[in-house]
């Protein structure tokens, strides 16, 4: 049963982040996604707190304010000159030590684990389980999880072609009159609950690798942009699975090996895409070479 | 009464005292960018069926104009009108073609697809392109001559052709008033015949193009109206009246040889085959329409 729970939180997490990173990495924007995942940990700090507990919305919320702080404060900086990834590298960092230094100032008040917040518990996570009137109904995180997967699908289905034509033309978008800033944010915030709800699962460190290597993976692999979000999503899952069973062969950390499995998959898409790999690069050149011979 | 009202009466005396109703106002535009001017108190006025170029050397404003216009980069004063009402009310008759460049063209989607989003403005927040938009977006594509690449993945497509998809997505926008920003840059022969084609299909149903256009030798015979500008509108009007040597050299500046309107032409970037080009200016002295 522990299986389980540790294999569909981290589904759940893997999904969620897949099909937020396609609109990010078609977006050129993967390091904002970084970004958004470390700066998230004052929020986390600030609420837990306040709340003493890691379970409560005001965390979400809290960590969701502190994502699009974060998105903002880049912007503001790359506005007034600063180069778009020195901004990054400022702003995601300080608030990240912001972070850092609270819970190091804390340690004894609060109970909040820096190693667990870097790089994540999925077992611990999956022990955690939330009770209604003395009832077991699985563990906390997976109901966390849940909850931001449909809320992300939700969103995402409902103003699909928003999210898509702000990612491929965002003059167009702003000159049909689509309020292109208010898909921005919201794309950012649906980004750091991702990463909040996901933190406890795969860290704040490796979350950014279900962010972006998955939807990397689906790139390579198709040229529509539904199918694209469809593969993602499969390889997110795929990971989490392969990963699952390497952390168990190995007795490694379960986090580390599902983005590891993220990775291979990506290795695997790169070298063996029909359209994008290597190898049909190669057989191309091959082809076009016997072609000018004949 | 400047030249351009000038000339338009004198047409309105041609065409029979048809006034021609104003559809773009554009009254005192500036905007900066960190501190400096891009451009300064823009005003100029554009009747319904021109086609109107902008031309001007690099850095003079001409994408930006057309971006302040509709209202897609901060300005710090003026304002436009089209049909009489503010842009954001207007936005269902303005159509707009950016850059070709300015899009990543190795996005997941293919050419209908790219075309269908022209709709996008008409299904409002919550409706999904569905069957009608299709159709709309394949009889666009018929319009240009892309019908066959409907299925083909962008990135496969030649720079002509994608720029054709978007003059596609544009005709898609259904508009009355169209921005196109580029259209001609670095497209090959057919294409450049087919958007000249579409241009004037446009024309002839009443529809009024205004394009940024590098090329000058071509603006007398593809161009009713010629807007030189740089930062500020250095001459706007008729082609016949604004297109003239004395206005190109006080729009291109020092970049521009005794050699007149030739030179200028190399001077805005084109700079192979410059022969045809000079017999081409020559011919703007006769000026006027197609």
């Amino acid at each position: 049963m522990m299986d389980f729970w540790i294999l569909l939180t981290g589904s759940l997490a893997a999904v969620s982040c897949a099909v937020l990173g396609c609109f990010l990495i078609l977006r050129r924007m993967a390091l904002i996604g970084d970004a958004i995942s470390h700066s998230v940990l004052p929020g986390i700090v600030i609420a837990y707190m306040f709340s003493g507990s890691r379970d409560s919305i005001l965390m979400l919320i809290a960590a969701a304010f502190m994502g699009l702080l974060c998105v903002f404060l880049i912007q503001w900086f790359n506005q007034r000159g600063i180069q778009s990834d020195a901004s990054i590298g400022v702003i995601f960092t300080s608030l990240f030590a912001i972070g850092v230094v609270l819970i190091s100032l804390n340690a004894r008040q609060v109970d909040l684990d820096l190693d667990c917040v870097l790089y994540g518990e999925i077992a611990y996570a999956a022990w955690n389980t939330l009770e209604i009137g003395g009832v077991g109904i699985g563990p906390r995180s997976v109901w966390l999880l849940g909850g931001a997967l449909t809320l992300i699908l939700a969103v995402i289905g409902l103003f699909y072609k928003q999210f898509k034509l702000c990612a491929f033309d965002p003059l167009l978008a702003a000159a049909l009159g689509i309020p292109a800033a208010l898909f921005h944010y919201l794309l950012m915030g649906l980004v750091s609950v991702t990463t909040v709800s996901s933190f406890e699962s795969v860290g704040a460190i490796l979350v950014v690798g279900l962010l972006v290597i998955p939807p990397s993976t689906a790139y390579l692999l198709t040229d529509r942009l539904g199918r694209m979000i469809a593969i993602s999503a499969a390889c997110g899952v795929l990971s989490t699975f392969l990963g699952f069973l390497l952390a168990v062969w190995l007795d490694a950390s379960i986090a580390g090996c599902i983005v590891a499995a993220a990775a291979a998959l990506f290795a695997a898409a790169f070298v063996l895409s029909p359209k994008h790999g290597l190898m049909a690069g190669r057989l191309r050149r091959r082809r076009r070479s016997l072609e000018g011979a004949a | 009464m400047n030249a351009y009202e000038e000339a338009a009466a004198d047409r309105d005396i041609q065409d029979a005292g048809k006034p021609k109703r104003i559809v773009l106002e554009v009254a005192g535009l500036s905007t900066a960018y960190r501190n400096r001017s891009v451009l300064r108190e823009v005003t100029f006025a554009v009747p319904e069926g021109e086609l109107v170029a902008i031309v001007g050397p690099n850095g003079a404003g001409k994408s930006t104009l057309i971006k302040s216009i509709l209202g897609l980069t901060p300005t710090l004063g003026g304002e436009a009108k089209a049909f009489g009402e503010t842009i954001d009310a207007a936005r269902k008759r303005i159509g707009y073609v950016p850059q070709r460049e300015s899009v990543d063209w190795d996005f997941p989607t293919h050419a209908l697809d790219v075309v269908m989003m022209g709709r996008y403005g008409r299904l409002g927040w919550f409706r999904r392109p569905g069957r009608k938009e299709r159709a709309v977006a394949l009889e666009c594509l018929r319009g240009v001559g892309m019908e066959a690449f409907a299925e083909r993945q962008i990135s496969e497509l030649s720079g002509g052709q994608q720029q054709r998809v978007f003059l596609a997505r544009a005709l898609a926008q259904d508009a009355d008033l169209y921005f196109m920003d580029e259209p001609f840059a670095g497209v090959d022969a057919a294409t450049e015949k087919a958007i000249v084609e579409l241009l004037r299909k446009l024309r002839a149903d009443g529809k009024t193009v205004i394009v940024v256009h590098h090329d000058l030798a071509t603006v007398p015979e593809y161009f009713d109206s010629v807007l030189l500008l740089n930062v500020t509108v250095q001459a706007f009007g008729p082609t016949a009246k604004a297109f003239t040597e004395e206005n190109l050299h006080r729009t291109y500046g020092g970049r521009i040889g005794f050699a007149g309107a030739g030179a200028a032409a190399a001077a805005s970037g084109r700079q192979d085959d410059p022969a045809p080009r000079q017999d081409a200016v020559h011919t703007f002295q006769g000026g006027g329409r197609l």
